[in-house]
């Protein structure tokens, strides 16, 4: 009765293990280049910055709400944070990560105010912030990208570096370490805090949590400001991963990161989904898109197999937690 | 006589909470006028009244969601309130179980019970082991056991209804309402709650139930106080009281419980089925009905009759037996199928199964039977379809604004009108009713029974499917009792005494 429980691993993350297990148990028989640690290091370069806004709508998905419009809300911090970096003259990284964490904050409060206040659902809220959001970005920089960052934003500060037979440098970045800061982070306010608690209790039933007294604005902005704060952060790690600020650089992410979740176990509609599952559902479509880049297969099927994976993946899951069976048995009984 | 009962608690018991001239009027609509209300420590109190009589206002004023109008006052023991809102209210110990209990499905019993503790918007560490806890607990001093780790949605709605119980006492409560929480549960489940609701009483909380089942109401408390249409007809003690009585009070008329059975034996049988057999749900189920007949099927939550109704209306397929409607065998692929033969079927649950909520009136009459109100080139031809919904607006007596307007404007009884017209359009042979009074209040029930005779009469064979044994008994024809799966007896109202039916079906 004592003991401590330890994070249940639920259906739907047991589930993503043993296919990401098989997944890299094929690939590495049938490339000779996947395990290597160029390659994996590679992979955790690239999918550190789509692992910082899993975690971060994760937030929202778990209170019920939706938002697509974080991924541009991230490429609108790049830019505003080039410019204040800029009139401040130059700033640093701790600027840079409190700029960009306040902006992606007040973007998310934008949405969360819209949602709470004028009581419109989220993904009606989000699709317009996002047309907003772009044509706002497209307007003032006329779809001009940004090359003259400070130095400190294009430095590649390299955690850790090792040489592989070929010879080359295999290395991990500075987004990766942010991206472990930021899961971390990101797990504690969602399965540690009152407030996580707060945030499942109103994905799951909106009104038993207003009779119960939670207070459901303060939880909105949480969540959507959480979400902001992760997309400013990761927009600020994807510029200097890039070494520039695109403007359209991160359009379209948004459903890329959403599926991910979803993959991951989150439920539309809220109530359900972990941290673990969203890091495991971003790994798996990261796994499959690099194993098939290696397979040789052609970039112009990657998006094809991807929502395949997706659908078979979530048929799966459903099918195993008996769903379409158990609610028809709920219904009879 | 209520003046002196009240003295008598009083005197024994400190109140605790004290209303005096609550009036309550929303746009032009007086919900209530001018009601007190009061009740002491460790005393359990009933709330009677139908739909819209004024008790839910009541409630949400006590809990602070409403506020009262003009110079009503509040006194909590004994002193005086001043504006309350829902956080003082369960600051002061008011706590609500609601009917839909507003529980977390995905969190676990434990999360839930002791959700009290993630309050706040302050940062805190959600501390599983403090929640086990509380939670246990809180189930040791009502001497239940829970899973503590399961999520709430695997849980029975019995079980639930604890989960509830637990949530609300976790917090201390000082007074407890408790509204129909006995609605889907089975007799024995209810006799359960009803132990715990006497526990409560003894530690000295003040328990206000609101049930519309009133041999419940009249067991459990010890005063009931009846609303009706938003005023308060007055404080009665429960011992004495008859159910009789009360409805009288509650409606302001009276209601005869008379046996309306009638032989039916020579009539032609409409339904036969022969050894029908679904695995797990029910066995070896022969049975008829006749034209005009009404036959009561009851028995225990859980005895298959719901599952039986499911193959008979298509739903489902049987693995062995056979059914004929009409004396032509009967094999439906689907719910369309049986539709189209001429059976039709009123769930249990009708608000989510039975009507499309935000859906208008006429369009929820006609949803069955769309074919024959279509004109030239497949539309719909506005004339019929009128023509369609005036008429069985007007047959059932369906209190309505307008045909247009969205079902849920109504009142529960005049829904459960709505969908007993929307099956009707179908002008069926068979019409199978699924526990048809549940969460109606008395004076639709009458109603509703009613409107089943004068079907009856006309000739439609009729299978009333209920746990409530007196509704089955005064109103059928022909009783039969399932258990497990099997049909174990055959009553006949008038042949039997009702004490016969209730001692075999809770045997």
């Amino acid at each position: 009765m004592r003991e401590q429980r330890l994070p249940a691993i639920r259906g739907t993350e047991a589930w993503l293990i043993v296919v990401i297990a098989l997944m890299v148990l094929f690939l590495g028989l049938a490339t000779d280049t996947f395990l290597t640690v160029s390659n994996l290091f590679n992979l955790l370069n690239v999918s550190a910055i789509n692992l910082i806004f899993a975690v971060g709508l994760l937030a929202v998905l778990v209170a019920g709400g939706i938002d697509i419009s974080f991924a541009v809300a991230a490429s609108v911090v790049q830019y505003l944070t080039a410019l204040a970096v800029e009139q401040l003259g130059g700033g640093s990284w701790a600027l840079g990560f409190a700029l960009a964490a306040g902006f992606g904050f007040c973007l998310g409060a934008i949405n969360a105010g819209l949602i709470h206040y004028f009581r419109i659902i989220s993904i009606v809220v989000t699709i317009a912030t996002f047309n907003v959001f772009f044509g706002f970005l497209m307007f003032f920089t006329r779809g001009v990208s940004i090359y003259d960052l400070p130095d400190w934003w294009l430095d590649r500060v390299i955690l850790f570096e090792t040489q592989t037979a070929s010879g080359l440098f295999a290395e991990i970045r500075l987004p990766v370490a942010v991206m472990a800061v930021m899961v971390l982070l990101s797990w504690v306010l969602i399965h540690r805090l009152n407030i996580g608690r707060q945030l499942y209790a109103l994905g799951d039933n909106p009104d038993g949590a207003r009779r119960i007294g939670i207070n459901i604005a303060a939880m909105h902005f949480v969540a959507y400001g959480w979400l902001g704060i992760c997309a400013g952060i990761g927009g600020l790690m994807q510029a200097n991963y890039v070494q520039e600020v695109v403007p359209n650089a991160l359009y379209g992410r948004e459903l890329e990161v959403l599926a991910a979740v979803v993959l991951g176990g989150a439920r539309l509609g809220g109530g359900r989904g972990t941290v673990l599952g969203a890091v495991l559902g971003v790994a798996l479509i990261t796994i499959t898109s690099n194993g098939l880049n290696l397979l040789g297969v052609t970039p112009y099927a990657f998006q094809m197999v991807i929502g395949l994976v997706i659908l078979v993946a979530i048929i799966a899951t459903n099918l195993q937690s008996s769903g379409l069976l158990g609610q028809r048995r709920r219904v009879r009984s | 006589m209520s003046d002196a009962i009240r003295l008598q608690t009083a005197a024994a018991r400190p109140l605790v909470l004290q209303l005096k001239g609550i009036s309550k009027s929303f746009g032009g609509v007086q919900a209530l006028w001018d009601v007190d209300f009061e009740i002491a420590e460790g005393e359990i109190c009933c709330l009677a009244g139908e739909n819209g009589s004024g008790k839910s206002t009541l409630i949400k004023i006590i809990t602070g969601v409403h506020r009262p109008d003009g110079d009503a006052e509040i006194l909590f023991g004994g002193r005086r309130l001043g504006a309350l809102t829902p956080v003082t209210a369960r600051q002061l110990g008011v706590q609500v179980i609601w009917q839909d209990l507003s529980l977390f499905p995905h969190l676990t019993v434990a999360e839930n019970i002791a959700f009290e503790q993630n309050l706040g918007h302050r940062p805190r560490w959600a501390r599983r082991g403090a929640f086990r806890a509380v939670a246990q607990r809180v189930l040791d001093r009502l001497g239940l056991r829970l899973p503590l780790d399961t999520p709430v949605m695997d849980l029975a709605i019995a079980q639930r209804q604890v989960v509830a119980i637990c949530r609300a006492l976790a917090t201390d409560p000082k007074v407890l309402f408790m509204d129909e929480p006995t609605a889907s549960l089975t007799k024995a489940e209810t006799d359960a709650l009803l132990d715990v609701v006497r526990k409560l009483a003894r530690d000295g909380i003040a328990v206000v139930f609101v049930s519309h089942r009133l041999a419940e109401v009249l067991e459990i408390s010890e005063r009931v106080t009846v609303l009706r249409d938003g005023t308060k007809v007055g404080d009665f003690d429960s011992e004495g009281m008859t159910q009789r009585r009360l409805t009288e009070l509650m409606t302001g008329a009276t209601f005869d419980d008379e046996v309306h059975a009638r032989d039916r034996h020579d009539a032609p049988i409409v339904l036969q089925t022969d050894g029908l057999t679904r695995r797990g749900e029910y066995e070896d189920v022969s049975i008829t009905i006749r034209q005009g007949e009404v036959l009561g099927l009851t028995g225990l939550l859980g005895a298959g009759r719901t599952e039986l109704a499911a193959t008979l209306f298509g739903l489902t397929l049987p693995d062995l037996g056979s059914f004929s409607l009409g004396g032509q065998r009967m094999s439906f692929a689907s719910n369309r199928d049986a539709i189209e033969a001429g059976i039709s079927y009123v769930p249990e649950d009708r608000l989510s199964l039975g009507l499309v909520q935000p859906q208008s009136i006429a369009d929820n009459i006609v949803a069955p039977v769309l074919k024959r109100i279509m004109g030239t080139g497949g539309l719909i031809d506005r004339g019929t379809k009128d023509r369609l919904v005036g008429h069985w607006i007007d047959r059932l007596a369906i209190k309505v604004g307008k045909p247009d307007d969205a079902v849920s404007t109504l009142s529960g009884g005049n829904q459960q009108r709505v969908v007993l017209a929307k099956w009707l359009a179908t002008e069926p042979k068979l019409m199978i009713l699924d526990a048809p009074t549940v969460g109606v209040d008395v004076g639709a029930r009458a109603a509703i029974f009613e409107i089943v005779r004068g079907l009856a009469e006309a000739g439609m064979a009729i299978l009333l499917i209920s746990d409530e044994i007196p509704e089955v008994y005064f109103n059928t024809d022909r009783v039969l009792h399932m258990r497990d799966g099997r049909i174990v007896g055959e009553y006949r109202p008038r042949e039997t005494l009702m004490t016969a039916l209730e001692a075999a079906v809770h045997a």
